[in-house]
């Protein structure tokens, strides 16, 4: 009876162990594939096994002499650092004020928020190219920070402002009462409080133009304005046979960074995503 | 503030004296009746101002002296009657360096934007005439122009700290909204592209040939259909395998959980995009490794075409979603199941539970109630989900009872290739009316459950 029982629980364990090694595998082995593309010798697809035949750093070296990859990577930095930049500051003193004062039309404005914040900003691509053709910004990546910030404001505002009412306002009253400004007490008591959701704000921002292609596709135009997004993708984009490895080398040095940034601040950026699921 | 109030019997002429002098010069009933005088000029100033704009933007000192015979609004109109007049008739002549309509109608939008401004202030003007004589008749005395900017400091202090947010807002998402949905309206695509040809009005034309028109209404519902078919199913997929593979990983006979986690969090924290990319040569038919590998084992015969059979194409996109998709849903679980109290399990053993049902009626319900709102989140996510569609297949393979979208095209994807390949730009913007009720509804229901909505 005993050894029967034993027997079984040792089954289950040998099946969850089972599972979890081949769930591991599944997930590892795009990763390993792309990763050992880009040593492969050859340039094309067709030649690209899961199993490197040899080993070479040549992919590398014509994505930084055939491609202009050193530029869109520094395009796309300078609009993230930007991008983060505006928008935390804009979201912080917004989600502040909408948190701590009361003002008229409060509360229509933030469900007009709300309802915005469905809406995602590139569906509105044909009035945006109207707008910034208007304004003579095509092609310059202020644009594009333009763009993420406003997209960014209504959804960011509801998450922080959820935030930010969890800080118990007796803080900001003492410091009132000992003479603080509001301003003040704003630098001083609420962004220090506010470190995991600035931490939150300021990654998925500075993520924005690394991950996205429709707007920078849309908005900037030539190669030397490419985002690396753009250019990776018009690398493969019907010659996958020509530049695929090139194209391997590439997404690996963009992929590395960002995976680990993201597995750095996991812990912030999961509290984020939960808070804006439940809206505060 | 008890001023303000009315007392029912009081006779009010004086306030509604000061209001309809600022109806017609503003400030005049804040200068002459209450004796702030500073404030009414600088009201009467920013009267002044606006109506510069339209006097010296347009042609109308040359219209006053009789110097144009034939006035009209598109030559000679000022700021905002040039505006009002190109939103109404998005342009009169066509041709290069005529009327190019859609920035007509973009300058149009703005006009009316800045006009919406100055009416609200305007407003303003008149209620503060009206209060600040009923202040004035009750205590006879003059509330100083500097007195009122400091109490006018105080209620105004949200707004200037919200401007800036606010104009980026209304210039880089309300504005082009309203766009959008004014393009619904109109007939402008490829047959009426400006500044070569002008872009009309059309009512409801295009909503009633999306609904009558055979090929307009098949694609539409068939692609409606899809869209929901893949934002429940991509949904559950995920949520489900994320609840699984964290309930695995807490089973006590794991070892190496961290490992197994870090491993399986990576398609979380890779960028989607370049993953999708990935993917999509990974799966590709004809010279793609995974295909190849299938041959030489010997499982199927010809290399599978993952991404250019229809049906195929829709389970992969599903499959290399469930990849993308289940690690967030395990982390979160995770969290969850370790907050469970150990004591319910070890109470559920007592009264002889078997494991199955511990997870029905203890670990199930725990979860979901703590992962629900993030699961509608993803789901109303899903319905936007551009990525997937858009870099694994283009809305391919092609298909011959649609109008302009592929077999797997999604209504977001379906939108981006009106736009940019066909330029439908009138149906495109039909289709987004469609799909923002769509979402909206959804997050609104889901929003409408949870306590924030309350606490505004």
């Amino acid at each position: 009876m005993k050894t029967k029982r034993f027997k079984k629980s040792d089954v289950v364990a040998f099946l969850i162990n089972a599972e979890l090694i081949l769930t591991s595998i599944l997930v590892i082995v795009p990763v390993i594939w792309i990763v050992s593309s880009s040593f492969n010798n050859g340039t094309s697809l067709i030649t690209s096994g899961f199993l490197p035949k040899s080993f070479t750093l040549d992919n590398y070296r014509r994505l930084f002499h055939e491609t202009s990859y050193i530029v869109w990577f520094c395009n796309t930095f300078e609009i993230a650092i930007l991008n983060m930049i505006v928008s935390v500051s804009l979201i912080m003193i917004s989600a502040w004020t909408v948190s701590r004062f009361y003002f008229k039309w409060k509360k229509a404005g933030m469900l007009t928020m709300l309802v915005l914040s469905m809406f995602p900003t590139f569906l509105s691509m044909t009035a945006m190219y109207t707008l910034f053709v208007t304004l003579g910004l095509i092609g310059k990546p202020i644009a594009l920070v333009m763009i993420y910030t406003g997209g960014a404001i209504p959804y960011n505002v509801w998450l922080v402002k959820g935030y930010l009412d969890g800080i118990s306002k007796e803080l900001d009253e003492a410091a009132y009462v000992d003479g603080c400004s509001r301003i003040k007490s704003f630098f001083l008591i609420v962004l220090p409080l506010s470190k995991p959701i600035i931490v939150y704000c300021a990654v998925s921002q500075f993520m924005m133009p690394w991950m996205d292609y429709i707007l920078p596709n849309l908005l900037l135009s030539g190669d030397d304005n490419k985002t690396v997004a753009v250019g990776l993708y018009s690398l493969i984009h019907g010659h996958e046979n020509l530049y695929f490895t090139t194209f391997a080398a590439g997404a690996v040095i963009v992929a590395i960074p960002i995976t680990v940034i993201y597995l750095l601040f996991q812990k912030f950026l999961v509290q984020g995503i939960s808070a804006g699921a439940n809206k505060g | 503030m008890e001023d303000e109030e009315y007392i029912v019997g009081e006779p009010i002429y004086y306030e509604v004296l000061s209001a309809f002098m600022s109806i017609f010069i503003w400030g005049s009933g804040q200068f002459f009746l209450c004796k702030q005088r500073l404030k009414g000029i600088l009201l009467f100033a920013i009267q002044l101002i606006i109506i510069a704009i339209e006097i010296f933007t347009g042609y109308w000192p040359e219209y006053f002296a009789g110097q144009i015979e034939h006035f009209n609004f598109r030559l000679y109109g000022g700021y905002f009657t040039h505006g009002i007049w190109g939103l109404v008739t998005l342009g009169q002549y066509k041709g290069a360096g005529n009327d190019h309509s859609t920035v007509l109608m973009l300058n149009g939008i703005i006009c009316c934007i800045v006009i919406f401004f100055i009416l609200v202030f305007y407003i303003c003007n008149i209620v503060d005439a009206f209060n600040q004589a009923r202040i004035y008749r009750r205590t006879k005395k003059k509330t100083s122009s500097k007195e009122y900017a400091k109490q006018l400091y105080r209620e105004i202090f949200p707004y200037i700290f919200l401007t800036p947010a606010l104009l980026m807002v209304i210039f880089i998402v309300i504005m082009p909204i309203i766009f959008s949905v004014l393009t619904a309206f109109t007939n402008y695509n490829r047959n009426h592209m400006p500044p070569g040809n002008l872009v009309d009005w059309v009512g409801i034309e295009n909503f009633k040939n999306l609904l009558h028109s055979p090929i307009w209404s098949s694609t539409f519902f068939g692609v409606f259909k899809w869209t929901i078919i893949w934002a429940v199913v991509a949904t559950t997929t995920t949520y489900f395998l994320g609840m699984f593979q964290a309930i695995l990983l807490n089973h006590p006979s794991v070892r190496f959980k961290s490992l197994y986690r870090g491993i399986m969090i990576l398609p979380w924290a890779i960028p989607q995009m370049i993953s999708l990319m990935v993917f999509k040569n990974l799966l590709n038919g004809q010279f793609g490794p995974v295909s190849a590998l299938l041959v030489k084992i010997g499982v199927t015969k010809e290399r599978v075409m993952f991404l250019s059979d229809p049906a195929l194409a829709k389970f992969t996109i599903i499959m290399v979603n469930l990849w993308l998709g289940f690690p967030i849903f395990m982390i979160m679980i995770q969290g969850v199941l370790s907050n469970i109290n150990n004591e319910l399990y070890e109470a559920a053993a007592i009264d002889g539970a078997t494991s199955w049902q511990k997870f029905y009626k203890i670990t199930f319900p725990l979860v979901f109630r703590a992962t629900s709102p993030l699961v509608v989140m993803t789901f109303a996510s899903n319905f936007n989900g551009f990525g997937s569609v858009f870099f694994l297949t283009e809305g391919g393979p092609a298909n011959p009872d649609y109008n302009f979208a592929g077999s797997t095209d999604i209504l977001i994807s379906w939108i981006y290739q009106l736009t940019l390949e066909h330029k439908m730009y009138n149906m495109a913007a039909v289709m987004c009316i469609m799909l923002f009720i769509l979402i909206g509804g959804i997050s609104l229901w889901n929003f409408k459950r949870t306590s924030a909505f309350k606490e505004v």
